[in-house]
């Protein structure tokens, strides 16, 4: 049971990964409004695009894999992923500018911002590295990478936002996957997500969020 | 460093307002003995509300309800002078000038204990406009959506500070002051955002946050 669902994990990933890779060349955003909307993307996302504790947690994109950005942006623009705020400013993005965004925001690497509860890392580092056999959740390693800078559709994690992938791993099933019509690579965590009980959520969270 | 000089005309008027407050004020912080700050009946809490008044709208901002960790921030901003804006340096650097720590946690634990109250001074014809650009942003104007920060009420979270309820004419003027340079060592978003801002949408999104609470 188990082996088959990673098969089918695998399966929907490398697809996901083919369609990525066969991104053609495209025409490029006009290199000024390309600054003015980057400065924008930061006045939420942070100076570095680090991220920030906002009223909600607003994720690092710095560092972050350019075919997962891109793809959470159309997400937001197609209703598989709900966020009112990222669908309006999805909504003002051509193409171009999305790729000319993820490309720029690919390219910085400040440090984590931190702010973690830092005991819970150890626990943490085993989860990511070792899964949670018991209840048959992969290594998180075995995808987003040993150094968790993900690849391709899969994201970093990181240095990303404790209490943004706390969030995020809450709220799987009720924001990622939405439009049934347009199933995406998002289904690959659900079972995960799920399975994941709140403290190994919240261990992983802080483990991957001191990740440089 | 910018003075007084640079103010709006339609603002002259609060200043002499204040004027002869100012002595009063200055007097009584620098003589008062704070043994507990952060009380109604304590000399520190009186010197505040000597302009900030207990509750809804008073000639200087609303400070019931306000976060505490922005009201301790901005009492040190005060103090060590980074934080410039005119009224700032006219007011509030004598009166912060000799607060201790404590007294400074004591003010701001009170203040952020008090139930806000909405000043609902602003042009009430402009609210939607406000409302829109506050939940949603004006994406292709590269005007984030305040209410990732300041949250869906406006009720702030820790040093991001409570917006809704203040009087729109210190809300406007702060967004007026941000673009203009006013208190640019509290650092990035708000400088860059207010830039961006025309007149008529800092009227608006302060018109909105005036009535909400």
């Amino acid at each position: 049971m188990s082996s088959l669902k990673l098969i089918l994990q695998i399966a929907i990933l490398t697809v996901a990964l083919a369609g990525a890779a066969a991104a053609d060349e495209r025409p490029a955003a006009p290199k000024a409004s390309v600054q003015a909307k980057l400065s924008y993307c930061k006045d939420c996302h942070g100076p570095s695009a680090q991220g920030y504790f906002g009223f909600f947690p607003i994720p690092r994109l710095a560092g972050q894999q350019t075919a997962y950005l891109e793809n959470q942006l159309r997400a937001f623009l197609e209703h598989r992923r709900t966020n009112n705020v990222m669908f309006n400013v999805a909504h003002a993005l051509s193409p171009e500018m999305m790729a000319a965004l993820a490309l720029s925001l690919h390219q910085l690497n400040p440090l984590p911002i931190g702010g973690a509860p830092r005991q819970l890392a150890a626990e943490g580092k085993r989860i990511f590295e070792d899964g949670v056999p018991d209840a048959n959740v992969a290594a998180c390693a075995a995808c987003h990478g040993p150094e968790a800078t993900g690849t391709g559709e899969i994201p970093r994690l990181a240095g990303q936002l404790y209490p943004y992938v706390v969030k995020e791993l809450t709220n799987w099933g009720i924001e990622r996957g939405q439009n049934a019509a347009k199933p995406d690579t998002s289904a690959v965590m659900s079972p995960v997500a799920h399975s994941l009980s709140k403290s190994q959520i919240e261990a992983v969270a802080a483990f991957v969020s001191y990740l440089k | 460093m910018p003075g007084i000089s640079q103010f709006s005309n339609g603002r002259r008027y609060q200043v002499t307002g204040f004027a002869s407050l100012k002595l009063v004020i200055t007097a009584a912080v620098c003589s008062a003995t704070f043994v507990v700050a952060g009380r109604a009946e304590s000399p520190a809490v009186h010197n505040c509300t000597w302009c900030h008044s207990t509750q809804g709208v008073a000639p200087a901002p609303r400070l019931a309800g306000q976060t505490y960790q922005y009201l301790e921030n901005q009492l040190a901003d005060f103090r060590t002078h980074r934080r410039d804006n005119p009224l700032s340096i006219q007011y509030m650097w004598d009166a912060t000038a000799n607060l201790s720590t404590q007294s400074t946690r004591d003010l701001a634990m009170y203040f952020s204990r008090m139930p806000p109250k909405a000043a609902g001074d602003g042009d009430a014809e402009l609210v939607a406009m406000g409302k829109k650009i506050y939940q949603e942003g004006l994406p292709d104007s590269n005007i984030v959506a305040c209410v990732v920060c300041h949250g869906p009420n406006a009720e702030g979270v820790g040093q991001i500070p409570r917006l809704s309820g203040l009087a729109s004419s210190y809300l406007k003027r702060r967004l007026e002051q941000w673009g203009q340079g006013y208190h640019a060592a509290a650092g990035p978003p708000m400088p860059d955002i207010a830039r961006k801002l025309s007149p008529e949408q800092m009227e608006a999104i302060a018109s909105y946050l005036s009535f909400i609470r």
